[in-house]
């Protein structure tokens, strides 16, 4: 092949370039809108943990830059642990979700196994009443739940927390996993109970099974406790039983002119989520989106 | 031979007979959600039809409703209230389905360099407690810092249209993930047979795939629809219990508080507390039933 050649071969692809430039428009748009609105997510967190590490002058007079040997200052941090108990409230937060989590997670699919295996009288009646929670938000009730607490002595404790939750979460968990148990394979229960197997050992035996909806679950259950408010607010106002959320709400609003402390609190909450979110981001998507098909 | 080998409990009990591994798969759950979330609702409804007098309750029947809509002062708050969370609802219906729509979009193209990256960082607003969420805006929006001069927050024109915008700041990855899943669960052979129809990227996506969204913007509007009617912590983070300036960011949530817990001045009032949960439960039962009614049986579905 001459060189001649070649050029007529690129002078004769010339008239085609109009359809490749807008090939590369078309790869390159969605990149463009993707990075942009990554930045309206992602920016004003990156602003809070950079200027959290820095000094009070250089935060109102650099907001944008990265935190430099010069203006590098954790003082922030130490007024934190200082003037509240964080390490104690992270502990609060940890165990009221993880315990509310798995109560939702074995209850529910106690639950649902029963509402997807056997059929009994009033099994589409209960099925409808579990249902019932999932569109009806449970603060409505709070005035009930307080007064229902304070007869059983659980205010202030994180046991009526765990309660309160556990019962927010199962109407869903309960719901969704009723689809997931009703398309595990009969036969196979039914080899396991030929095997001898109890009903027990069946839910055992199908749980794992329905392991892409467990997942689901407990995404969706997690967050709202983790990050509540409400409830923390109203029924565990005391030091020793609070919860990270309402910590840094307390703290907040006491040290509101503190900026390095206001930058820190909010640091300090926002990165054990933050860090186990992007960890198991691919399962934690996984989960949300095989939960929204159904 | 192989039914006689069934055992007693097998799935198809057609004799009613006492099966005591049906009370224990059931029992905790019901018991659980009925103690803690069925009856103080009930007990809430119950109370809501309740005053105090001389320090007993006594039954009043409708009177705490009709003293929330006719009292002077309680009715000017109640229907700002009401209408407050209409108005922020309708900021997130108007802004979080185009956004999302967009993005969810772009994010289920065929080929994407980066997928996993970009969806991960979209979503961590949503990850956030809303305390958060309030105090980061609060910050970046304060003149104090400077990145913006107008008090966007102080003014009672602006704060709670940006009150609203920080919520959709945040809940937007819901929307973008369900859309997103129902993008990504569109069979091949159906984009696959309008392409070979001769449709561009444009009509497959508004004359294909934007009718098998439909219902899931429905869904997902009526969820925004019952999150915004009982949302609280977000104003209550930012501008306290007050919702101000001059109640313009008071939502029924904030309303509910008060009433419930009092505060300044006002006192206190478990029985006009389970008052204003017990509208709040109407307008959200109007809701959901206007989903039901007004859309959901309008709207064509598809079965893939």
């Amino acid at each position: 092949m001459t060189a001649v050649d070649q050029r007529a071969r690129i002078t004769r692809r010339r008239p085609s370039s109009g359809p490749t430039l807008r090939r590369r428009a078309s790869t390159l748009v969605p990149h463009v809108i993707l990075v942009a609105y990554a930045l309206v997510a992602c920016g004003p967190i990156v602003l809070i943990v950079m200027n959290s590490f820095k000094s009070r002058r250089s935060i109102f007079e650099e907001p944008f830059a990265f935190p430099t040997a010069d203006t590098f200052d954790i003082s922030g941090f130490q007024t934190v642990f200082t003037r509240a108990r964080f390490e104690l409230y992270f502990l609060n937060s940890f165990i009221v979700t993880v315990t509310a989590v798995f109560l939702v997670l074995l209850l529910g699919s106690m639950a649902a196994f029963a509402l997807a295996e056997y059929r009994f009288t009033g099994a589409t009646l209960l099925a409808l009443y579990m249902a019932l929670g999932i569109m009806i938000p449970i603060r409505l009730g709070t005035v009930g739940i307080l007064e229902l607490l304070v007869s059983l002595r659980l205010v202030n404790s994180l046991t009526g927390l765990v309660l309160v939750y556990t019962a927010m979460g199962l109407p869903l968990a309960v719901f969704v996993l009723t689809t997931f148990f009703a398309q595990v394979p009969g036969d196979l229960k039914d080899a396991a109970r030929i095997d001898g197997a109890g009903e027990y050992r069946v839910y055992r035996l199908a749980l794992p099974l329905v392991r892409p909806g467990l997942a689901a679950i407990g995404v969706y259950t997690m967050l709202p406790i983790w990050n509540d408010l409400w409830f923390p607010l109203i029924l565990t106002p005391s030091e020793s039983v609070r919860t990270v959320t309402l910590g840094a709400q307390l703290f907040l609003g006491q040290f509101v002119t503190d900026w390095n402390a206001v930058l820190a609190v909010l640091t300090l909450a926002m990165l054990p989520m933050l860090a186990l979110y992007i960890v198991f981001s691919r399962q934690f998507i996984r989960g949300l989106t095989s939960g929204a098909v159904k | 031979m192989t039914a006689s080998l069934r055992p007693a409990a097998s799935r198809v009990g057609r004799r009613p007979r006492f099966r005591p591994h049906l009370w224990v798969f059931l029992a905790p759950a019901v018991l659980i959600y009925t103690v803690f979330m069925v009856y103080p609702l009930l007990d809430s409804m119950r109370l809501s039809m309740f005053a105090p007098r001389d320090g007993v309750r006594v039954f009043v029947g409708l009177e705490n409703f009709v003293h929330l809509l006719t009292d002077d002062l309680l009715s000017d708050r109640f229907w700002n209230a009401v209408w407050n969370n209409l108005i922020f609802f309708g900021v997130h219906f108007v802004v979080q389905n185009p956004i999302g729509l967009l993005l969810a979009a772009l994010l289920s193209a065929p080929v994407l360099r980066g997928r996993a990256t970009y969806r991960t960082l979209l979503f961590i607003p949503t990850t956030l407690s809303v305390v958060i969420v309030g105090f980061i805006w609060q910050l970046i929006l304060s003149p104090a810092w400077g990145l913006v001069e107008t008090p966007l927050l102080g003014q009672s024109s602006t704060a709670l249209l940006t009150l609203s915008l920080m919520s959709v700041w945040q809940y937007i990855g819901i929307p973008m993930i369900l859309f997103y899943a129902v993008l990504i669960g569109i069979p091949d052979e159906l984009l696959e047979a309008s392409r070979v129809d001769g449709a561009n990227g444009w009509q497959i996506f508004w004359r294909v795939k934007f009718p098998l969204i439909l219902p899931t913007i429905g869904i997902v509007s009526v969820i925004t629809y019952v999150a915004n009617m009982n949302a609280f912590d977000l104003i209550y983070t930012v501008k306290g219990a007050l919702a101000g300036p001059d109640f313009a960011t008071d939502i029924m949530g904030t309303l509910f508080y008060r009433t419930f817990f009092g505060f300044q001045l006002q006192r206190g009032s478990s029985t006009m507390g389970a008052t204003v949960a017990t509208m709040m439960f109407l307008l959200i039962l109007a809701g959901v039933l206007f989903y039901f009614y007004g859309w959901q049986r309008r709207i064509e579905r598809y079965q893939l």
